[in-house]
């Protein structure tokens, strides 16, 4: 930290392409290089602290934030006093207010069990009974006592009749079926509740045993709140789970409270209880992995089995690593077993376990797709208002989905915007209407805040590229691929250097397709980028997200590759769509990053005799580090493109406040 | 999950004769003293799959394997059976059944088989990578028995029908070719086409296809509905699917209708075709596999290319798989699920790993080896010796006698000093004095008269056979 600082402090005083205010495009950055505006901003904003220079820019007025730093810098100075009203991060946002009405149980496999098992039975049981001697004949000759029937009982007869004259077609025949014992419909929740109840139990009980935490112990205040407002509430109910509930209740709770437990068996009836604990237990999403307590406590209500990596390198130990080899085929194995899960978003899961699916926009888009068809499929379950069943559902959903990956941030903002609709929602809807409105909600977001501001980015970027550059990219980003696609189509004369790094080489497929396309390109790897840098003129890099502060969170690497052509007074273009930008404000890569997979490093692709690290993991001293992303500081980004114009990274906050609003206020 | 399970129970398997008969149909053949088709409904039992279409060829084994299932399931399946006449091939009785068919993606199982693979695996990949087909593969069973010194000699020229050939992409994730290790004779014949699509094919034999499929529905019923000569899954369908996974016909002739059906029902299923209507072209799966690559590369101008996928769920190492399709492995697999595959039987094994059912009656002397199973009521006389077997229910035995892995199935009469080796003995035969089998298989009912030995045959009561 102090090092790069004090490296920057050598380079800052006379940069070269630092840029101020809203930029006309046709104006070249090298142009503005030598306006006065930028040459006085410049030293101030390179003083300030970080924070500051994060916080500052919320306090603008919006008619100023085109206007140069130098004022909005003289703002900042006098607004670090004021009460700042700091965002609050909107993933966490969610998890927290919104799980409120997470159904109960939604990842008890054998809650699914009992529910799949019966909705089959329950229109046959009668139906089929009735039809049995018409149908099907020849089976009730062999076994007239059974229970036979055609298949879909009703509209079937006539195929079963014709049956008998084309021997190609076959009608069913039941002979097994689910009886549903009666009343059962109601007891599957209860259940449900019944053995999460016991299991949060346990958790107490293990909890109790450790040396308590403030926030455990207020956790089981909680806990013990709610079961005497269920013994209040309800005073008699089952005999056997609620009785070992009881016990294991009784054992860690102060003496008054197990009295009164005693007395009346509880819990498990009322389901307020073990909701109101649910919502508490719920993890959240940016949860801190060295807290052991609390991942033994995600860990159990986990869908994703995930068995934690040795050997983690100690600076990262708050951020969740798996083994990557166990999850993908655990959850494969369990594919019929999650029965709550809508198909397509499993698909998704799956595909962000397994790597199919990467990059910030592709797997945007790939979850508002699973959810607009778990929209499309869904239904209001009997007493249950759309708007918080809908919402529940969603976030169960989605923690599904962080536990196959931790989310992106533009997922994040994606996600708040669905809650949000869905929270908007007219009461007068109908469910069928609610769902069209949802479903064009999220078609529509996908179009305007990804579709549309990509062709927007396209145009403004293209208006840098002219003849004779040489443009260097990294890794593989859509937008910028579809800039140079254009820029091309345009009869531009360039050259395109693409800059690339293992572990997953995702700059060979871009290559490919640019290539393939008539490009010309010149392939290397981020150890040759500062020699390659020399023949540069433009860097283009893509992001993961832009941060208030103007750092650029993005795959690992994409800093050096500022850093290097800072270095050269190399103008650094990051293309990014406005609703990846975020409130928060992020100073380094270590506290919220994402960590891959560790054996991808240690192993090389197609040379199977370079196998220096084989059984890394039973090395004690050794810790393999795969970090995912990291962060550019803002010093080194000479501009963001971005769908509402091409901005300084000082005027993320604005767009951020002005225009991103607009849905979740709307 | 959108799946629903089509179990192709068979009927009398012509490779099983003499074991099976009209009374005992293939899928109620007894392995470890349970139908073999418990096994594969167990096992969908365990994955929460309860809605099963069970077919039969011929009708009386449909009528015997609908009251087993009744009797045995009734309260835990929701189980539909169908029959179908005899001879119409799996992609028949497919063809039969397919008007029933309505999710999104069909399993397709065969009823012979016993393996301890989820089918949620095999369905989670066919899901993952929006395959039209995707087939269970696993290892090759080791065939004869293992590590027996006693019949060492017996070793069965091995069935190159189990064995088949084919071709993985280097991610082994796609199947590129199968073929029937009896239909290759001398050399194979792979497409151009997709081996410069995939650059480099991996050919394996070490695998075996374990007729347990996911197959899109809307695929599954455009080709049985269009190539109405196909008879065979395995030999016409899977290959047909496979051949053509570059150059998809599926789309060409008519399939836009049902097309626009997947695409509708389980949008968002398909990035590619997601990203070729609404999307500009950057935004495909980040990791394409060849078949993207395929589609959209060689020359940007042209169309995108049809392709589907056909995928493969390979089986770990440490799971069981096997299927029943010859003498040889039904042996095989009786062996197996008492010994090394023992969790797949459901049985609690004694301390001396067997499983002697408390209403067993042993006389003195008689010692019951590890990895033996000794059915209900069955009566052991004295000084007999049981090793590697199983033994069915109310059987008697008289003294002396030897049983050496072999099978012997329920109220079989076995008289004095007869010494059984390597050989199944199915129901209610009986056995004279001192007889000696050694790897025969003896049809129900029969009669082995006093003092006759003998050795690799076949014996079945004649009319039986014939009727």
């Amino acid at each position: 930290m102090d090092s790069r600082r004090a490296s920057r402090m050598v380079i800052d005083p006379k940069p070269k392409v630092r840029q101020v205010g809203f930029f006309t495009p046709g104006a070249p950055p090298e142009r503005t290089k030598s306006s006065p505006a930028e040459s006085l901003s410049s030293p101030p904003t390179s003083d300030m602290s970080p924070a500051g220079n994060s916080l500052s820019p919320v306090m603008i007025p919006p008619p100023r934030h085109a206007s140069d730093n130098l004022s909005s810098s003289l703002g900042l100075n006098s607004s670090r006093v004021l009460p700042v009203p700091v965002p609050m991060s909107p993933i966490r946002r969610p998890s927290t207010g919104d799980n409120l009405n997470l159904p109960l149980g939604s990842y008890n496999p054998s809650e699914s069990l009992l529910g799949t098992s019966l909705s089959p039975s329950s229109g046959f049981d009668d139906e089929g009974l009735s039809e049995d001697t018409s149908t099907s004949g020849w089976f009730v000759r062999g076994n007239p006592g059974k229970v036979a029937s055609s298949f879909p009982s009703g509209g079937f007869d006539t195929t079963a009749m014709k049956s008998r004259n084309i021997p190609v077609v076959s009608n069913l025949t039941t002979v097994s079926v689910v009886k549903m014992p009666p009343g059962l419909s109601g007891g599957i929740a209860e259940k449900g509740g019944t053995l999460v109840e016991v299991q949060h139990e346990q958790v107490r009980d293990s909890k109790l045993k450790e040396k308590t935490s403030k926030a455990e112990r207020r956790a089981l205040q909680e806990a013990q709140r709610s079961a005497k407002a269920a013994s209040r509430a309800e005073g008699s109910k089952t005999a056997a789970t609620s009785g070992g509930v009881t016990a294991a209740n009784a054992k860690p709770a102060k003496a008054k409270a197990s009295q009164k437990k005693e007395g009346s068996s509880v819990a498990s009836s009322d389901r307020k209880g073990p909701e109101k604990d649910r919502k508490k237990d719920v993890p959240h999403p940016r949860m801190q992995f060295d807290d052991k307590q609390r991942v033994e406590k995600a860990k159990r209500r986990a869908v994703v089995k995930q068995t934690e990596a040795r050997n983690r390198v100690e600076l990262f130990r708050h951020l969740p690593q798996y083994e990557h080899g166990t999850q993908l085929p655990d959850l494969e194995s369990r594919f019929f077993q999650l029965e709550p899960m809508h198909p397509s978003v499993y698909k998704v899961g799956l595909q962000y376990l397994s790597g199919d699916t990467s990059g910030s926009n592709a797997r945007c888009i790939a979850m508002l797709q699973a959810f607009k068809e778990a929209i499309k499929d869904y239904t209001t379950p009997p007493e249950k208002a759309l708007g918080r069943d809908l919402t529940a559902k969603i976030s169960s959903y989605v923690s599904f989905l962080i536990e196959c990956r931790p989310l992106s941030i533009s997922m994040g903002y994606a996600i708040r915007f669905l809650k949000n609709r869905i929270a908007k929602l007219p009461l007068t809807f109908s469910e069928t209407e609610a769902k069209a409105t949802l479903c064009s909600d999220i078609d529509r977001f996908i179009n305007e805040k990804i579709i549309l501001a990509d062709k927007a980015i396209v145009k403004h970027a293209v208006t840098k590229i002219r003849d004779g550059d040489v443009l260097l990219i990294y890794g593989s980003s859509c937008v910028i691929e579809m800039i140079l696609l254009h820029a091309h189509e345009l009869g531009r004369q360039f050259r395109v250097v693409v800059v690339d790094s293992r572990p997953k080489l995702e700059g060979k497929a871009l290559l490919r397709r640019l290539v393939s396309k008539g490009l010309c390109c010149t392939y290397t790897h981020i150890n040759a980028l500062s020699y390659i840098m020399h023949e540069v003129t433009l860097v283009f890099l893509g992001a993961s997200s832009v941060l208030c502060n103007g750092t650029v969170y993005s795959r690992v690497g994409t800093a050096c590759v500022a850093m290097v052509a800072h270095a050269f007074r190399l103008p650094v273009l990051i293309c990014c769509e406005a609703y990846k930008f975020h409130e928060r404000v992020q100073l380094d890569s270590i506290c919220s990053n994402e960590l891959g997979d560790p054996d991808v490093i240690a192993k090389v692709p197609g040379r199977e005799d370079v196998d220096h690290l084989e059984n890394w993991a039973n090395n004690e001293n050794l810790q393999l580090l795969n970090l995912m992303y990291d962060v550019t500081p803002s010093d080194y980004v000479s501009m963001i493109i971005t769908d509402y114009g091409m901005i300084p990274p000082t005027s993320v906050p604005v767009i951020v406040r002005e225009y991103r609003r607009e849905h979740l206020w709307m | 999950m959108d799946f629903q399970v089509v179990v192709l129970a068979g009927g009398t398997s012509k490779e099983l004769v003499p074991l099976v008969s009209k009374e005992v149909p293939k899928a109620l053949l007894p392995i470890a003293n349970r139908p073999v088709l418990s096994y594969i409904l167990e096992l969908l039992e365990a994955s929460n799959l309860k809605d099963l279409i069970v077919v039969v060829e011929g009708e009386e084994a449909a009528v015997r394997v609908g009251g087993w299932i009744t009797g045995a399931y009734v309260d835990r399946l929701h189980v539909e059976v169908a029959r179908v006449p005899e001879d119409v091939g799996t992609a028949g009785a497919l063809r039969a059944v397919a008007h029933h068919l309505t999710a999104s993606d069909i399993l397709v199982v065969s009823g012979d088989l016993v393996c301890d693979v989820p089918p949620g695996a095999v369905a989670a990949a066919h899901r993952r990578h929006d395959a039209v087909v995707t087939a269970l593969l696993c290892a090759v069973p080791v065939s004869g028995p293992s590590e027996t010194g006693a019949s060492g000699g017996k070793d069965k020229a091995k069935k190159p029908g189990r064995y088949n050939i084919i071709g993985l992409d280097p991610t082994t994730q796609f199947l590129l070719y199968i073929a029937t290790g009896a239909e290759v004779e001398k050399d194979i014949r792979f497409q151009k086409s997709i081996l410069r699509a995939v650059g480099q094919m991996e050919i394996r034999a070490d695998l075996m296809d374990a007729h347990l499929y996911a197959f899109k529905r809307s695929v599954l019923q455009e080709v049985l509905d269009q190539k109405d000569t196909f008879n065979s899954i395995k030999q016409d369908v899977l290959p047909y699917l496979v051949r053509t996974q570059l150059r998809s016909e599926l789309s060409s002739n008519g399939m836009s209708q049902a097309e626009e059906n997947w695409n509708g029902k389980v949008a968002s299923q398909d990035n590619q075709a997601l990203s070729s209507q609404q999307l500009p072209p950057g935004m495909i799966p980040t990791v394409p596999s060849f078949h993207e690559l395929y589609a959209f590369c060689p020359n940007g101008s042209s169309p995108p290319k049809r392709t589907h996928k056909c995928c493969v769920y390979i089986a770990s190492k440490g799971k069981y798989c096997a299927r029943l399709n010859s003498i040889q492995a039904f042996s095989d697999i009786n062996r197996d699920v008492i010994g090394e595959a023992s969790h797949l039987s459901g049985y609690s094994f004694s301390a001396h790993n067997n499983i002697i059912h408390p209403s067993a009656e042993l006389g003195s002397k008689t010692t019951v080896g590890p990895q033996c199973m000794l059915g209900e009521g069955s009566q052991l006389g004295d000084k007999c010796s049981v090793k590697r077997s199983v033994i069915g229910r109310h059987c008697r035995i008289g003294s002396n006698v030897k049983v050496v892995n072999s099978v012997i199935m329920n109220h079989v009469a076995i008289a004095d000093g007869c010494s059984i080796q390597g050989s199944v003995v199915c129901s209610n035969v009986q056995l004279q004095e001192r007889v000696v089998l050694k790897d025969c298989q003896v049809g129900a009912g029969y009669v082995v008269t006093a003092g006759s030995e003998y050795k690799g045959e076949s014996l079945a009561r004649k009319e039986k056979s014939q009727s």
